[in-house]
């Protein structure tokens, strides 16, 4: 079989899983879980330092940055300011370029404000980041983050933390027809199913953090999306039968007695 | 007797008074943060964590301190 590297920005991944760390009861749970996800990518939030209660566990120590990349995320953000100020600080903690734009636009859905994405997609290119970009699963403004410089189109399946699965597949399926870049489901899955299905679609990878996180097992859902990922992959690449309305008998009709 | 000048900061959103001549580098030493995984703004500026022992804070500043946790 033909090797099948997951490549963002001339890096090499081993999984096509990427897993978020929020939403876990603790910081040994998630870490846990992220082994078992098998993920070399993890996103995280950048948030102020609790001054006043220094024992509380930092996520690095848990989390070794040298082994699995960590992928500073804007969630949370309501703004192209606020988004481009958490993305520079971000960078400032350890020099991380590889970064995921998150800019909403909308408390209820978290839907991403696309006119402030794609202002921050560009400024954030400009200064050297490799953008990573949440957004809607439409498909004309996909194209336009390409062209202002996105490393990754990661449009949501459905709203964040929904757990729905992929609402619109022929979207997803235009959007990945239509760019060179790694396009990345994030947001809206809910089992491992979901998972399979963009993976089918030809998607490159899906991010997961609350179908993992808020299962009432996150270690074997972790598994599960894993193996979800994979399975998806392959059929993808295996290139699928031909659809059909009537039967087509899997024995031979010639030699029955 | 000389007396010790003392300035206001604000530091994560919280008052705090400290000594007037305390450089940016020793304000986050004494609150025992570890420098190598934290970001550092001074009034919405970003400071480069090489430059920390050069800067002298001066009341009103405003210091935040950020690192990463747990996010999706």
């Amino acid at each position: 079989m033909k090797k099948d590297n997951f490549i963002i920005e001339k890096k090499k991944f081993k999984s096509r899983l990427i897993v978020g760390t929020g939403k876990y009861k603790n910081m040994s749970e998630c870490a846990k879980a992220i082994k078992f996800s098998g993920a070399d990518i993890v996103t995280v939030a950048v948030r102020r330092v609790n001054i006043s209660d220094k024992k509380k566990p930092l996520l690095m120590d848990y989390i070794n940055p040298k082994k699995i990349t960590y992928l500073p995320n804007t969630a949370g953000c309501f703004s192209s300011e606020e988004a481009l100020r958490t993305l520079r600080l971000a960078r400032e903690i350890g020099g991380w370029k590889l970064v995921k734009l998150e800019v909403l636009g909308d408390k209820k859905t978290l839907f991403p404000d696309m006119i402030e994405t794609l202002k921050s997609t560009e400024v954030l290119t400009k200064e050297g980041f490799s953008v990573m970009v949440y957004c809607t699963d439409d498909p004309l403004m996909a194209k336009k983050l390409e062209d202002v410089g996105a490393s990754a189109i990661m449009p949501l399946a459905a709203p964040i933390g929904s757990g729905l699965g992929i609402q619109n597949k022929t979207n997803i399926k235009i959007i990945r027809s239509q760019t060179r870049l790694p396009v990345i489901i994030d947001a809206g899955l809910g089992q491992a199913s979901d998972a399979t299905i963009a993976m089918e679609l030809g998607c490159d990878g899906v991010l997961v953090n609350t179908a993992i996180a808020n299962a009432k097992n996150p270690f074997q859902m972790a598994v599960a999306m894993k193996n979800a990922v994979l399975a998806g992959r392959d059929s993808y690449l295996s290139g699928r039968m031909r659809k059909s309305d009537f039967a087509n008998p899997s024995s031979p009709m010639k030699g029955i007695v | 007797m000389k007396k010790i000048n003392k300035i206001k900061i604000k530091v994560n959103g919280t008052f705090s008074i400290i000594k007037g001549n305390l450089s940016l580098l020793n304000c986050i030493k004494k609150l025992k943060i570890p420098i190598k995984k934290v970001a550092i703004e001074l009034n919405y500026e970003i400071i480069d964590k090489n430059k920390l022992g050069k800067i002298k804070l001066k009341n009103n500043d405003k210091v935040e301190i950020v690192h990463f946790i747990g996010g999706g």
